[in-house]
């Protein structure tokens, strides 16, 4: 009686939480198709916030100007996060390794408001001294990648541990530079590590709204931005329209990849499994 | 002189390191070390403002210019007070909602069937990959006056008129939790499924009550991943500004909201920057707390 009880007790408790995780998924994906103009009762099936979304210009170029900030972030974060997880794994005794340490970690737990506040006030300094950068797309991608370079440290520093160390000692006992262990034993090693660090960073640079606000000058608003201001005001349906896209868009990224992952995975139990047989 | 003997002796080693630290350096450090330095100006002191040198010489003498002037306003100031305190509130009370909410979740998903699991994770982490902005936005769209869960309450019958719930500490606080709830349920998750289940069966052959075996068995053993996530909600809740900027009211004024109208509204950077600088000391403390007990915990591995 209480293994019955217990077992429908996490069941339940495993519902509501899904429910209480997923229900303004769902509202949003189901209120953009809503014809109704002001409030979030259902009025009947319209496409007409898709339509409007066309046109709205304000939406449109932000979202390519985000598009371009992710790009770039996304590469400059794991490319700048490999380096920092490699100095933390690989390199245990430096002069200045407790600063290093608490430097990489630390914007993830700053509030967004004081990175920004702050990479303004230096931007605003450094500008007064030789009259550049302009805030925008540089300014905005200098923030985005210091936050993106610390997660991207995180994810790949836990991959660069699991690591097998022995490989590139073999590497360098049969001849290979050091540049080159890193390119042919190391990388291939961590690739997929890289992979959900690039998509990680690209996201979080496609959604912030805080670092963004501070570094966007005039004429440059992201679309996170545009959306904040819109939603501070009140409801819009328009922005319901964006959320059931990128929902979208997320969905089908996320179905693609476990796929691939899955295919991966397969291939190498196959492999590994062949290997044993020898 | 050692110093630099190790600098030249590994070019390679050393320009690997030097890429990111000279990075941070000048994307984190120096812009801290801005902040503080405004932090000790005014406004407009004559003097070349808060972007002026706080070392002067000047008849041959050395004068360092240090105003505590605005650290001495926001500790006058009431308001500052109670924007701290309810920083703290609302970041302390989503902790702990998130840990009542998240710990049965995390302990039923780890004690799901072995195949289960991986698509139970997945499904916590699924939102991660939707906009946390328009998740947040979407709590309007529920909690409004005319909103959905009005509209529905009202055609129920349950109540005759909308209630009132946006732009309250309730409306605030559903959308802290809702946002960090997977960080607790994460780790909480993480430190489950590693549990060794022999020692709940033990304490049954011993004649413990479920209940008993809940809580002097399992939940000891998860005090690790307990503190993790309760830190990975409450430190980032105390900055919070979107949150409590979309779905709270006057009354749930918090830290990162007083912070962004110090600079954008008022236009007051020495003020502001006083202000960062009082946060990165109210959020350093809990950190230390956790750093040192995470330590402690890998050195008893």
């Amino acid at each position: 009686m209480t293994r019955f009880l217990h077992r429908w007790f996490g069941r339940g408790w495993l519902s509501l939480g899904y429910l209480f995780l997923y229900i303004p998924i769902v509202v949003l994906v189901v209120f953009s198709f809503n014809s109704s103009r002001q409030d979030m009762v259902w009025s009947g099936f319209s496409l007409q916030w898709y339509a409007a979304l066309l046109n709205d210009q304000e939406i449109l170029s932000g979202f390519g100007l985000s598009l371009r900030i992710a790009l770039l972030t996304a590469c400059g974060s794991v490319v700048l996060g490999t380096f920092a997880a490699f100095v933390l794994d690989r390199y245990q005794r430096f002069t200045g390794r407790t600063l290093f340490t608490g430097m990489v970690s630390a914007p993830l737990v700053m509030p967004e408001v004081i990175i920004g506040l702050s990479l303004l006030l230096m931007l605003v300094s450094v500008q007064k001294m030789f009259g550049f950068p302009e805030r925008g797309l540089v300014t905005i991608w200098l923030g985005h990648t210091l936050l993106g370079m610390a997660y991207a440290t995180v994810v790949v520093q836990s991959r660069l541990q699991e690591m097998n160390k022995s490989l590139e000692e073999a590497a360098m006992d049969l001849g290979c530079r050091p540049f080159q262990v890193f390119f042919l034993v190391t990388l291939p090693n961590i690739k997929q590590a890289l992979g959900s660090a690039w998509l990680l960073t690209f996201t979080l640079s496609l959604d912030d709204v805080v670092l963004s606000a501070f570094l966007s000058g005039p004429g440059s608003s992201t679309m996170p931005i545009v959306i904040f201001s819109r939603a501070r005001l009140g409801l819009d349906p328009r922005v319901n329209a964006v959320a059931a896209l990128t929902i979208l868009v997320v969905s089908i990224g996320v179905i693609a990849s476990s796929l691939y992952i899955a295919r991966v995975e397969r291939l190498r139990s196959k492999q590994l499994a062949a290997a044993a047989k020898g | 002189m050692n110093f630099l003997k190790n600098l030249f002796k590994q070019p390679g080693r050393n320009a690997v390191i030097a890429v990111p630290f000279l990075w941070l350096t000048f994307a984190f450090l120096i812009p801290f070390l801005i902040v503080l330095r405004i932090s000790f100006a005014d406004l407009d002191s004559g003097d070349g403002g808060p972007f002026g040198t706080l070392l002067t010489v000047a008849d041959g003498i050395l004068t360092l210019k240090i105003k505590f002037a605005n650290y001495l306003f926001i500790a006058q100031d009431e308001l500052y007070a109670i924007t701290y305190l309810n920083s703290i509130k609302f970041a302390a009370i989503t902790a702990a909602l998130c840990l009542t909410i998240g710990y049965p979740f995390a302990y039923f998903m780890a004690r799901a069937k072995p195949a289960m699991r991986p698509v139970l994770l997945m499904l916590v982490m699924m939102p991660f990959w939707t906009s946390f902005l328009l998740r947040i936005y979407a709590w309007k769209g529920i909690l409004a006056n005319n909103g959905i869960l009005n509209s529905f309450l009202l055609n129920l019958g349950v109540i005759s008129e909308p209630l009132h719930l946006m732009n309250t500490q309730f409306s605030l606080i559903i959308g802290m939790v809702y946002a960090y709830l997977p960080f607790m349920i994460l780790p909480l998750y993480a430190n489950l499924v590693k549990m060794d289940v022999r020692f709940i069966e033990a304490a049954a052959d011993l004649g413990a009550t479920p209940w008993q075996t809940f809580w002097r068995i399992t939940v000891p053993l998860s005090k690790s991943g307990i503190i993790a996530g309760t830190m990975l909600v409450f430190i980032p809740a105390v900055g919070e500004y979107v949150i409590p900027e979309l779905l709270g009211g006057p009354e749930t004024l918090m830290i990162g909201r007083q912070l962004w109208d110090e600079f954008f509204t008022n236009n007051d950077w020495p003020l502001a920057s006083s202000v960062t600088v009082v946060v990165i000391l109210l959020i350093l403390v809990p950190m230390a707390i956790f750093n040192k007990y995470q330590a402690e915990q890998e050195a008893r591995k």
